[in-house]
């Protein structure tokens, strides 16, 4: 039994939770029941949905353009998360080097994320234009000009490259979490007479693993739900080279208005985001070291 | 100077040299963007690329924000930035202090419930989402992207709370003693010291909506209700635009501007905040 005051508590607490607890049902759980419902059915928006049962699914399996956007959207990811990683773990790792002007190297690492995706698009379209910047400095490296967008094989990896320029954001994770590691590992490995690798290896890389798998669930689902550059750069082309997963689901949620479909497209990326996400977590304890878990 | 002295500094001088190296190659595109703004007609296709316009076409600016109602498009992202903020700072301040605060037996579990929900694909929701609103009547109109916003996001109450936690419970039971209510400890005591940490997410959800493409991407139709986001890319949709790239570089620049203004500004609280995620 509760007693009065823990009840007013209890109303209290509901009541400031509120906000968060109509959002959770209104926007999140009612629109993901319907949105299974959904996807087992066939509708346009205009005319009564027409009950199908798995037919959305067993139709995904059969289309074409749904395993090309996965694997689009497979290389996209695989190949700007381990760069964007690799990068932001190595500049991060100089900058932890007690350099002077920390603040200012920070910031301009950062400044590419800054910008509306709408404005890095259409510069990086100029960017790659055939009479461009990057073709200029192609030619000047005694290579020969390339029409990047418009190339079937070099399309995507311009978006990579471009994505690639944002590799900031990991970057101010990794420096926080190196910063975090308190100095006497490092005095330590020194008496013990370790290398830089052997610091590396043995105090960085375990003290920072927890940071190096936040940045690495956060950088795989990020890039999953890529949209905007293959939506405004190349329009999923050429040859849906560029056809990413969520441009390929809006295509079918507002543009041929296959509601159904499209549900079924979300719910096959819920699971995908969902199954990597569970299988880095579960890999985890091979590599991720929590220092309270060792007390 | 001896031989341990000299390979330490020229170490040093090597993280420099990568280090300014790579910010060099970083600024690039930034340089290029101001420049080609400035760029005549004629400059922009010359090769090499004319990186310093003699003398700078400074009316280009005129002219693209001429070219394209631009006017109503800022006036449009501004009326969404701010409808999209306020009830977002307010409504998770509001569930923060709930959480971080009051005890009630479901608490820990709808807690973790908020925090999976960060993890949820947005794309699950957007199509009944998008349903819901079309049946009000809503597509077409502000309200499906500022209506949202009067529910709190997940991240920022995860923020707050954590936030809030640090603030001492003494703070709160002498207030209580005094017997002041839920509210005015929230309202007297945490918002006024949680100032650096609303501002974070003030921050944080200016950035967010400024920014925004999907959302009016999905939900505006009518050019006049554009926010600049979605007019920068009309120029595109127009013949005569769509390779006069110093006007659309011009008004890049333009959108870009209030969003780095106030990151210059706000650095400390925007680093903070966005490293309070990582450090669970």
């Amino acid at each position: 039994m509760l007693s009065r005051k823990q009840k007013r508590e209890e109303r209290e607490f509901y009541f400031f939770i509120s906000p968060w607890l109509m959002g959770f049902l209104f926007l999140t759980l009612a629109p993901m029941l319907a949105s299974i419902i959904l996807s087992f059915a066939r509708w346009n928006i205009i005319t009564p949905p027409e009950w199908v049962g798995f037919d959305n699914y067993k139709e995904l399996m059969h289309d074409p353009l749904f395993w090309k956007s996965l694997g689009v959207t497979s290389t996209f990811v695989l190949s700007s998360v381990v760069l964007k990683l690799a990068a932001s773990l190595l500049v991060a790792m100089f900058l932890n080097q007690k350099v002077r002007a920390i603040g200012l190297f920070r910031t301009i690492f950062y400044l590419p994320t800054i910008l509306p995706i709408v404005a890095s698009s259409m510069l990086w379209m100029w960017i790659f234009f055939p009479n461009g910047l990057l073709n200029f400095f192609v030619t000047k490296l005694g290579l020969s000009p390339q029409n990047w967008l418009a190339n079937e094989k070099l399309a995507l990896p311009s978006l990579i490259l471009m994505s690639f320029w944002g590799f900031g954001a990991s970057m101010i994770i990794f420096l926080a979490g190196l910063q975090s590691i308190p100095q006497y590992l490092y005095e330590a490995a020194q008496i013990d007479g370790a290398g830089w690798w052997s610091k590396f290896w043995n105090v960085t890389f375990p003290m920072l693993s927890p940071v190096i798998f936040f940045n690495l669930v956060m950088g795989f689902i990020g890039s999953f739900k890529v949209f905007a550059p293959g939506y405004l750069i190349t329009d999923g082309g050429p040859h849906y080279a560029t056809l990413f997963y969520v441009l390929y689901l809006f295509r079918n949620a507002f543009e041929y208005f296959n509601l159904g479909y499209a549900s079924a497209l979300a719910w096959i990326l819920f699971f995908i985001i969902m199954a990597f996400t569970l299988l880095i977590i579960k890999s985890s304890p091979f590599w991720v070291y929590y220092e309270a878990e060792r007390r | 100077m001896n031989k341990a002295k000299i390979a330490k500094s020229a170490y040093r001088s090597a993280i420099y040299v990568i280090l300014i190296a790579s910010s060099a190659v970083l600024l690039i595109p930034f340089a290029w963007m101001v420049s080609s703004s400035l760029l005549s007609e004629e400059e922009m296709f010359q090769h090499p690329p004319v990186w310093i316009p003699k003398p700078p076409h400074w009316s280009n600016y005129k002219e693209a924000w001429e070219a394209l109602p631009f006017t109503t498009f800022l006036i449009n992202t501004l009326l969404l930035t701010i409808g999209r903020v306020l009830p977002q700072v307010f409504a998770c301040s509001l569930v923060a202090f709930g959480f971080a605060r009051l005890r009630a037996r479901a608490s820990s579990k709808l807690f973790f419930l908020c925090l999976a929900t960060m993890m949820l694909p947005g794309q699950v929701t957007m199509i009944p989402t998008y349903i819901i609103f079309n049946k009000l009547g809503w597509v077409n109109t502000f309200k499906p992207l500022i209506v949202p916003s009067f529910f709190a996001g997940p991240f920022f109450v995860f923020m707050l709370r954590q936030f809030f936690l640090t603030i001492p419970l003494e703070l709160d039971e002498a207030a209580r003693i005094d017997g002041a209510s839920s509210f005015q400890i929230y309202y007297k005591i945490f918002l006024p010291l949680a100032k650096p940490a609303l501002g974070a997410v003030a921050i944080f959800s200016f950035m967010a909506a400024w920014n925004d493409f999907m959302g009016p991407l999905i939900y505006l139709h009518d050019i006049e209700k554009y926010p600049l986001a979605l007019g920068l890319r009309l120029f595109q949709s127009y013949g005569e635009y769509a390779t006069r790239w110093n006007l659309i570089m011009a008004s890049s620049v333009a959108m870009v501007l209030p969003p780095l203004i106030v990151f210059f500004f706000t650095q400390k609280y925007f680093i903070k905040g966005i490293t309070i995620g990582a450090f669970r």
